[in-house]
């Protein structure tokens, strides 16, 4: 254990606070598609993931399809108008793909009234299948005779491994903050994903929509009655899930610059813990979960080596639940006041 | 009940002719099976001999796979408790066995198998105790968190062994001779094989399965041993399904706050059943740290394993002993069955589990109970229906 790791100077300390909040911001905006679906199903959605992972092989695609594969170094603002595409690609990749999802993998499990637990079976085998299919992309391509067309998209042989963006983007340091270079990227990352989060609960909140999906969260059957379409609103919660989990993969692909097949995996399982974190099912406790998880592990890493990183996450969970059994914030999706 | 094929009504139909059969012929029949089972790897019969892997090793993992599966149905099937760690138990049982036998100590096999059993299931007590407080879905993450500590441990830990895992954990100990590599199969007596050109059989005397010794060459011996725990451990579940602890799961399972209300305290008893799956988990994972390769690393127990295991039993039909066994046989079997396919096995697998959730959302072999639950239901809404036609078109 080394406490002056973290104590030592404040600079450090706020290092690794920054640090930890841009991961934290990245984990909100994935947990958010853990939250609504459970807010409104109570389904863990398992492939959700999976969704995330799509979205930012759609980043490193736009970027080879706008750029080319020759590797370059750029600022934020030359890469702003291609990461811009790359956003719209990314957000469309991950709703298609949580579309997929909610269409066969879930729906034909909700209508015939199945056990919770089945659905979590059924998305562990979709989660699985997607990931698959992602690392045998070089293979489909030879099935229709693109391989060489698509070399640079499906990397042929290399399907399994690491996957990286050609343009690298590189942070400008913006201001010091007690020492510590605060770069734009961080601040975009940050920015990005807290006006995102309080765009998607004033929709939750003051729209229609948002009313017709706290309605179905609350109670389905009177949902109904009411004259919501619970199929809809299924598949819009899907979609909101899906957008965020592709601005989370933009801003991933931002910060990381690289991807795989199974690079879902682990962010996925962080992102839930995030939102049983905060409290299941609420939209402020997704962003609050996330933005503790990040802090805290990052203190954790720099503490106790970066290898007991999960460790220190997972412990942090069990503490929280151990004192407010519901998450931090512990309300659900429904009873959100509107 | 529909049409279409019924799995579980022909398995019903299969255990009613059995209960049928006065006593001896049941005996008759059990033996006969039990035989069948034991015989498989020798019998190699043809179509279902996995070709591209030897076939005792996947035989083997398949037991492996159905014991684990045994004891996650206790904490899924009986108590109703999501547990997706449970690859830590599995993992517990393992690493015990390896650090006792070979990397801190040098205790035979069978000196170390109740030893591992007791620490898997202290730990099980021990993260069972502050977690089994929170409820249902939240527990399922608090146990996939457990897993994947577990895991970051043995990996981060250079007491047992850090990244690079513990080798040449000793075998069981076998009757009979030792074996001597490269030449002797050791053990009491040889056992030759069948093989197959296409339908007709023969004896393949170029292969031999000793009776009973424990060697690197031959997955056989280490197939029967964990065959005969299987029986065992099934033969104990059994009893303590139809106990009054049984009962007690089943009544925190379908109700809790009913049960704690007349008197179970669910507390112990989901405490009971979370220490004895993780038990049944040691005593797997230790009997796979000591099989064939006797090797074990961290990467061994990946969290998706947690999540085969808990597709294992859901997939064979949650709370149905026989349904769980099914389950991991089948989780086990199919992604080697369809090595051929290499690649796009995991692919397939997980297309698979996704079809088979959709298409029998109950599983393959519901618990009887359950089924007759759902057939009452169905009838009491057919009889609503038929009273309020024409107010009601849904």
């Amino acid at each position: 254990m080394d406490l002056g790791a973290l104590f030592g100077s404040f600079d450090n300390f706020l290092s690794f606070t920054i640090g930890g909040l841009v991961f934290g911001a990245i984990y909100a905006l994935i947990a958010l598609g853990y939250t609504m679906v459970y807010g409104v199903l109570q389904l863990i959605n398992f492939a959700h993931s999976e969704v995330f992972m799509y979205g930012t092989f759609a980043v490193a695609w736009t970027f080879i399809f706008l750029h080319g594969t020759e590797s370059a170094s750029w600022s934020l603002g030359k890469a702003l108008p291609i990461l811009l595409v790359a956003l719209v690609a990314a957000m469309v990749m991950s709703a298609a793909i949580a579309l997929l999802i909610e269409r066969f993998a879930y729906r034909p499990l909700i209508k015939k009234g199945a056990p919770k637990l089945i659905a979590l079976i059924s998305a562990i085998g979709a989660s699985f299948a997607l990931a698959e299919a992602m690392g045998l992309r070089d293979r489909f391509a030879g099935w229709v005779g693109l391989k060489d067309d698509l070399a640079d998209y499906v990397a042929p042989d290399k399907a399994r491994d690491v996957f990286s963006n050609p343009v690298t983007i590189e942070p400008h340091k913006l201001f010091e903050l007690g020492g510590y270079g605060v770069t734009d990227v961080d601040l975009v990352i940050i920015a990005a994903a807290l006006l995102m989060m309080v765009g998607l609960d004033q929709l939750i909140r003051r729209t229609r929509l948002g009313r017709g999906i706290r309605a179905t969260a609350q109670d389905p059957e009177s949902a109904a009655l009411m004259g919501v379409n619970s199929t809809r609103v299924v598949q819009l919660t899907f979609l909101i899930g899906g957008l965020m989990a592709g601005a989370a993969a933009t801003l991933y692909m931002m910060k990381i610059g690289s991807t795989r097949q199974n690079a879902g995996f682990i962010l996925g399982v962080k992102a839930f813990t995030a939102a049983v974190m905060g409290g299941i099912g609420n939209l402020r406790g997704a962003l609050l979960g996330g933005l503790v998880l990040g802090v805290m592990e990052n203190w954790g890493a720099a503490v106790f080596g970066s290898e007991w990183r999960d460790v220190v996450a997972f412990v942090l969970l069990v503490l929280i639940l151990l004192v407010r059994p519901s998450g931090i914030l512990g309300e659900s999706l429904g009873k959100a006041r509107a | 009940m529909t049409g279409r094929l019924n799995l579980a009504g022909r398995w019903d139909a299969v255990v009613d002719r059995y209960n049928a059969q006065p006593k001896v012929a049941k005996v008759l029949w059990v033996t006969l099976f039990v035989v069948f089972v034991y015989a498989l790897p020798l019998l190699r019969p043809p179509i279902l001999t996995t070709n591209s892997i030897d076939f005792g090793g996947v035989m083997f993992r398949v037991i492996a796979f159905a014991l684990v599966a045994l004891g996650l149905n206790i904490v899924i099937g009986y108590a109703g408790l999501l547990d997706l760690g449970y690859v830590g138990f599995y993992c517990v049982g393992a690493y015990t066995t390896g650090v006792l036998t070979i990397y801190h100590g040098s205790w035979p096999f069978f000196l170390v198998l109740p030893v591992a059993i007791a620490v898997t299931m202290l730990t099980g007590v021990l993260l069972g105790a502050p977690t089994l407080r929170v409820r249902g879905d939240y527990l399922a993450i608090v146990t996939l968190g457990f897993g994947e500590i577990i895991r970051i441990c043995v990996t981060n830990i250079e007491w047992v062994g850090a990244a690079a895992g513990i080798k040449n954990i000793p075998h069981p100990t076998g009757i009979g001779a030792e074996p001597k590599p490269p030449f002797d199969a050791g053990g009491l007596f040889e056992v030759p094989r069948l093989t197959w050109e296409g339908f007709v059989p023969s004896i393949d005397n170029d292969h031999k399965t000793a009776f009973l010794a424990f060697g690197s060459r031959d997955a056989i011996p280490y197939y029967w041993l964990i065959l005969t725990t299987l029986i065992l451990v099934l033969l104990g579940d059994r009893m303590i399904k139809a106990s009054r602890v049984g009962r007690a799961w089943e009544a925190t399972r379908e109700d809790e706050d009913a049960a704690e209300l007349m008197g179970v305290p669910t507390f112990k008893y989901k405490l009971m059943a979370f220490a004895l799956g993780a038990a049944i988990g040691g005593l797997s994972g230790s009997f796979y740290a000591s099989s064939q390769s006797g090797y074990i690393n961290p990467q061994s127990f990946p969290l998706l394993l947690s999540m085969l295991f808990v597709a294992a039993v859901i997939v064979g039909g949650s709370g149905n002993r026989w349904g769980a066994i099914a389950g991991g046989a089948l989780v086990a079997y199919l992604p080697e069955r369809f090595r051929d396919f290499a690649d796009y096995r995991m692919l397939f697998f997980g297309l698979a589990l996704t079809i088979l959730a959709v298409w029998r959302p109950e599983g393959l072999l519901p618990p009887r109970r359950a089924r007759r639950a759902k057939a009452a239901e169905e009838e009491i809404e057919a009889l609503e229906d038929g009273e309020l036609e024409g107010a009601h078109d849904a």
